[in-house]
């Protein structure tokens, strides 16, 4: 048998777990929207009704309407209308912003996808380190100072951390701004502009960050943990290797590779907890917007939210999945996984 | 599981000991506190040590904060605890039927598991409240209905092991209905690692309804937490203490949870290596 090139070996195993993936996601998404459908017939008022409420009109014109947009049909008949809607990426018609749902939310989604991203990368990297530091030596002081220190940051409301932080930074220092995505009217533009973003995002993220560090660094430690007893660790310990260096490039090594699949399990979580970092930092994004949908009874804009968070936390699993596997030969080779 | 043991650990005594105060203030709420928390106290904005009267100050409306911290108590547990019921119950039983039925029904139990986990919780649980009106029962069940998620699979993945077993087939000899088997001898067994999983869940459901009540979707007529501190932030620059003191109730409460949940989790682990 001929060793295949690897490169195009990895790129097949890429498009076949890419293929499975995406198709294992249309049931899926097929479920959220008929959730979704029936979270819209519960609310009261239809989409005719927030239509004529931001647009304006008379019972003639509703009524036309009604038959226009199929409402008067059967709820079957309905749905069947709403993911015909849908697939031409109609969202609805949102009542407090007098907008197609998909423009507000399109507008939206690059704040929160810059707070996320950024929140994430400080998570993961910092609670990766301290997760290392905790499991060098199981049981120490320093790892149990860690545990604990962690535990009591997991318990920490996120935008209660938000608050204090506001306080300590914002009020009493006054070394960062207090709220917002960037000066308004500053006029800054280009490097200047990245930079005034950055200070006012400093919160936001730290914020959001430090509420799911705790969930990397005792991943990290526990996984540490396992590898520690393992029979390739000991080996290498009665080789006379440094400790410092079976830490590093055997035991976290190792443990490592399960944190990646916890990012993409871990985005639909921090998509909702962003809703209330948002809302106290006044962040334009998905979340403050998923706030204001609520404040001001806009279910079609809180469901257009949801179906693009959903679809959202798809795509992230699902490029999560690709880095896990160009990371892991073993997955992909057998089609056992699922 | 032998109290000596858990006594030993000094994190789950502490998680108890958290626990029981909490208990005990939400028991003892309308005792030392008959009137409506929601109702003026005194002058507002009072500083917390300095009216023996109302030790811990009043807020923008001159509500009683002590008051407030000993009814949120009542409303944090009571939300807490009965929703992770209802999330390890509902999981419990999607669990065991995807699980013991297989196939068809397991294949779409289990899309449906992974529906409700593809979208955030916090935004479920939002257009819940939000379109059916926001009271106690409501949270409950909005806390719920992205909670149940987690026992589901925990439960499917033990049905599926259990059902394979020797007491399993015996049942099905003796000619017990599947329903039966199902739900008097799988799912019993199939409960242990569910269970030890509720610390988390009550811990998270705790910190739920605070966010919901924050934003302003808790029930209006109960002291929360969470409102507490939406109710301080209006004043931040003049009266931290009103967002700082309900928001440090709170870290006690989720971290009593957790540091309690642990201990007896590891208690029930060390006596199974000792078995």
């Amino acid at each position: 048998m001929h060793a295949p090139i690897r490169g195009n070996a990895s790129m097949n195993r890429t498009f076949r777990l890419l293929k499975r993936r995406l198709v294992g996601a249309i049931p899926v998404l097929l479920i959220v929207v008929i959730g979704s459908f029936l979270l819209l017939e519960a609310a009261p008022g239809d989409a005719v009704d927030a239509y004529v409420a931001s647009v304006g009109g008379d019972a003639g014109m509703i009524e036309a309407l009604r038959q226009g947009w199929g409402l008067d049909a059967s709820p079957m008949t309905r749905l069947a209308a709403y993911l015909w809607a849908l697939l031409h990426l109609d969202l609805g018609h949102s009542v407090a912003f007098s907008r197609p749902v998909r423009d507000v939310v399109l507008e939206r989604l690059p704040n929160t996808l810059l707070l996320m991203g950024a929140a994430t990368a400080l998570s993961f990297a910092l609670g990766t380190a301290l997760g290392i530091v905790a499991g060098a030596r199981p049981g120490s002081a320093r790892d149990r100072a860690l545990s604990i220190g962690s535990l009591a940051l997991y318990a920490v409301p996120g935008f209660w951390l938000a608050l204090v932080l506001t306080i300590v930074f914002s009020v009493e220092l006054r070394w960062l701004p207090l709220s917002g995505m960037e000066t308004i009217a500053s006029g800054k533009v280009g490097f200047a502009r990245a930079l005034d973003v950055a200070r006012h995002m400093v919160l936001p993220v730290t914020s959001l960050g430090l509420i799911y560090l705790a969930l990397y660094l005792r991943m990290m430690r526990a996984g540490m943990a396992e590898v520690w007893r393992m029979d390739f660790t000991r080996a290498a310990r009665a080789r006379g290797i440094g400790r410092r260096r079976i830490v590093l490039s055997h035991v976290a090594r190792n443990a490592l590779l399960p944190l990646v699949t916890m990012l993409g399990l871990q985005s639909a979580q921090m998509l909702g907890g962003s809703v209330v970092i948002e809302s106290v930092f006044s962040v334009p994004g998905l979340g403050r917007l998923a706030q204001e949908a609520v404040g001001s009874r806009d279910t079609p804009l809180l469901i257009g939210i949801i179906l693009v968070s959903a679809a959202l936390v798809i795509v992230i699993n699902l490029l999560v999945d690709i880095a896990y596997a160009a990371l892991d030969p073993r997955v992909g080779a057998s089609e056992a996984s699922a | 599981m032998s109290l000596a043991r858990l006594l030993r650990s000094p994190d789950a005594v502490a998680g108890f000991v958290i626990l029981g105060l909490l208990g005990a203030m939400a028991l003892a709420a309308p005792l030392l506190f008959p009137g409506d928390p929601l109702a003026i106290a005194g002058q507002p904005l009072l500083r917390p040590f300095q009216d023996w009267a109302l030790p811990l100050g009043t807020d923008r409306l001159g509500r009683d904060v002590l008051a407030g911290l000993f009814h949120g108590a009542r409303t944090s547990l009571a939300v807490g605890l009965a929703a992770a019921a209802a999330s390890i119950l509902v999981g419990s039983i999607v669990g065991t039927i995807a699980g013991f039925a297989g196939g068809l029904v397991d294949e779409v139990l289990m899309r449906i598991t992974d529906a409700f986990q593809t979208v955030p919780g916090f935004l479920l649980s939002l257009a819940l409240v939000s379109v059916v009106g926001p009271s106690l029962g409501v949270v409950v069940m909005a806390i719920a209905l992205s909670a149940w998620t987690g026992p589901a699979r925990i439960a499917r993945a033990e049905v599926l092991s259990i059902r394979e077993r020797d007491y399993v087939a015996s049942a099905r000899v003796i000619g017990m209905h599947p329903v039966e088997i199902a739900f008097r001898e799988v799912l019993p067994n199939a409960l242990p690692p569910v269970l030890a999983l509720s610390s988390v869940i009550v811990a998270a459901a705790i910190l739920t309804e605070a966010a919901l009540s924050f934003l302003g979707l808790g029930d209006p007529n109960r002291v929360t937490w969470g409102g507490m501190i939406a109710e301080g932030r209006a004043v931040l620059r003049s009266a931290p203490y009103l967002s700082v003191i309900p928001g440090i109730a709170l870290v006690l409460a989720v971290l009593g949870v957790y540091l309690a949940g642990e201990g007896v989790v590891e208690g029930t682990a060390a006596r199974e290596r000792q078995a």
